[in-house]
């Protein structure tokens, strides 16, 4: 509107502009206010480029993974697939026989941590998230402190003292050393303790009202309000554990998981960069599709993300 | 005269047993009261049991370890400070490793966080439709796993790696690069895969927060003279996110300051000349390969306070946006 009181009239601009606007209007809605074509097509641009940045290296291993060994060391190499064949699987089988642990065994390990420990991490944090985000009592204040500011370290810095917890509770060499961890991530918590606040705390006390127990208000009444959080939590603790290497705590190599092999793969060499390209792809396609499923969800459950004063 | 007293007798009972009516009920709902507080209580307990086990306890124990000589076999002796004045003094390890973390963090932290709401913002102005399928591109690095060791594959020391295959192509080099022996190229290299993961939870805060964003606001903005997208962005938007700028900076910098497993699968442990060794890699060594432990949890204590101060400090800054 501006514009046109300076004169500006969109019909005497050149085919060119138009063409373009009219392909812009594909992939940006256009109702913002505010903005100018060229800026438009120079951050589409920038966007376009960094996308390629980003998204080089999985098309990579989606090629490789389908490239005979002879394509895979062509030289100059290239990027896409021109003889697909599933040689590089069937190679990952055959290698994986062959070796004293079955890969069956190092998959079996991984889903086994994924499957636990993402379902333990979504119900205990969500049972202590629910006092914490609806509730007034003694303690709670310290609680959401401890919890904010254990967002603010890592755990490589808790490493040791947690490597002699571990020993100390007989668990090194046991896949529950990465599990009980990750019933207690705390981003986890944080996140879903975020979301619960917004549950208006009428139906809470019209429950409570009515006769209900703690646990059913938790269980009936908050936990089908937060399934968008659910899922956020979910894909979190899924990325983490799916990609855990268990280095520190499992020595046993029957207890090993899936990107452990794939490290030690790798260390191979050039000779098994079919092999490793099959490996990759079972490792991305599994959290991606995860992602695929939920990512509206996880969008709403980061609404609330923030950390506010 | 009997009949009076019979009747006030009869309210007065009445009366009584009003009285222990109103005082079971109440007992009864300080009853319930109590069995809800201790319901809540309840539900606390398994979670905060194993957050303060692996989470807190370590941190206490971290701290009081850095004070003795702790090797895993006998029990800790008092050190004092003698395993911080090593440190600083006599490891000359460490202070490589302290500068490497500075300088990723440094380079990492800021574009990874600028990054992350650079490219929610760009990939908000979509349409909703093409706007998932780019934040899936943007996001997919961190959630593919270890998928970064392709990278490796990338920077292969040979000419098959495809860096070095495509200088070769264009003659920019004549002889592949060992891109992974040589301390040069390491850091660079280490960055440009951290960077290339940093797209991650702060991403996905920065576009939830800008769709939360009030549209009517752009309106009034519009009315009041806002003239570009810029002015937009500094005076309507980054105010609106600012709860979602505090929680990403959190992220970002925890994340920065603990660059570890991408430099060790990348530049291998120990890489060449310490070129890709961090703090964190520096106390994986101590710890886990010459079990140290009291000096480990004095290099863990360090990191701890650089998060923690790190942390602080920019939140300290973040609060003065849009005021």
């Amino acid at each position: 509107m501006a514009k046109r009181q300076k004169g500006y009239h969109p019909k005497k601009r050149n085919i060119l502009y138009r063409v373009i606007k009219k392909l812009m209007r594909l992939i940006q809605p256009g109702n913002a206010l505010n903005r100018s074509l060229g800026g438009d097509v120079v951050l589409l641009l920038t966007l376009l480029l960094f996308g390629m940045f980003t998204a080089y290296p999985m098309v990579f291993i989606i090629n490789n993974a389908f490239k005979p060994l002879s394509e895979i060391l062509v030289f100059p190499p290239k990027l896409f697939v021109r003889n697909p064949t599933l040689n590089n699987f069937t190679d990952l089988i055959l290698l994986m026989s062959e070796s004293w642990i079955p890969v069956s065994r190092y998959v079996f390990n991984t889903v086994l941590i994924t499957v636990v420990g993402t379902t333990g991490h979504v119900i205990f944090a969500s049972m202590a998230a629910y006092p914490l985000a609806k509730h007034k009592f003694p303690g709670v204040k310290g609680l959401n402190k401890v919890v904010v500011y254990s967002l603010m370290f890592n755990g490589a810095v808790t490493a040791i003292p947690a490597y002699v917890i571990m020993t100390q509770l007989g668990l090194i060499d046991t896949l529950w050393a990465i599990i009980l961890p990750a019933f207690a991530f705390s981003l986890g918590l944080y996140l879903m303790k975020n979301f619960m606040e917004q549950i208006p705390t009428t139906y809470i006390e019209s429950a409570y009202m009515d006769g209900a127990s703690e646990y059913q208000i938790f269980w009936k009444i908050v936990m089908p309000l937060v399934k968008p959080a659910w899922l956020t939590l979910i894909i979190l603790s899924f990325q983490t554990l799916w990609g855990a290497t268990g280095g520190q705590y499992i020595y046993d190599e029957a207890l090993k998981p899936l990107s452990f092999a794939l490290n030690q793969i790798v260390g191979g060499g050039i000779a098994r960069t079919g092999v490793v390209a099959a490996v990759s792809l079972f490792m991305m396609i599994v959290p991606v599709t995860v992602f695929i499923i939920s990512q509206s969800s996880i969008i709403e459950t980061m609404a609330h993300s923030g950390i506010k004063e | 005269m009997s009949a009076l007293i019979d009747k006030v007798n009869q309210r007065f009972h009445r009366y009584l047993d009003k009285k222990r009516e109103v005082r079971e009920k109440r007992k009864l709902e300080r009853k319930r009261d109590f069995k809800r507080s201790r319901d809540l209580y309840i539900l606390l307990t398994p979670y905060f049991l194993l957050f303060f086990l692996f989470t807190v306890l370590p941190v206490a124990i971290s701290l009081i370890f850095s004070f003795t000589y702790f090797n895993m076999l006998e029990f800790p002796k008092w050190a004092g400070w003698e395993n911080y004045r090593r440190l600083f003094f006599e490891d000359d390890v460490f202070l490589i490793a302290i500068k490497n973390t500075i300088m990723f963090a440094v380079i990492t932290g800021p574009l990874g966080y600028l990054g992350s709401f650079v490219f929610a913002w760009l990939v908000n102005e979509l349409k909703p439709k093409v706007r998932s399928v780019m934040t899936l591109i943007i996001y997919a690095p961190s959630i593919s796993g270890g998928a970064y060791i392709i990278w490796r594959l990338i920077f292969s020391g040979d000419m098959y790696g495809y860096a070095n295959a495509f200088l070769i192509r264009y003659g920019i080099v004549l002889e592949p690069i060992q891109w992974l022996q040589n301390p040069d190229f390491i850091p660079f290299i280490i960055i440009l895969v951290q960077l290339w993961l940093s797209l991650g939870v702060s991403f996905l805060a920065f576009i939830a927060g800008l769709q939360g964003v009030d549209r009517t606001l752009y309106e009034a903005g519009a009315v009041d003279g806002i003239k570009n997208r810029w002015q937009e962005l500094w005076y309507i938007t980054l105010p609106s996110i600012k709860p979602q700028l505090m929680f990403s900076a959190v992220i970002q910098i925890t994340a920065s300051l603990a660059i570890a497993e991408v430099a060790m699968n990348i530049a291998g442990f120990p890489s060449v000349e310490y070129a890709g060794h961090t703090i964190v890699t520096h106390l994986i060594d101590v710890g886990n390969l010459r079990f140290e432990m009291g000096y480990a949890s004095a290099i863990a204590t360090i990191l701890f306070v650089m998060m923690l101060g790190g942390n602080l400090i920019v939140q300290k800054l973040l609060r003065r946006v849009g005021t």
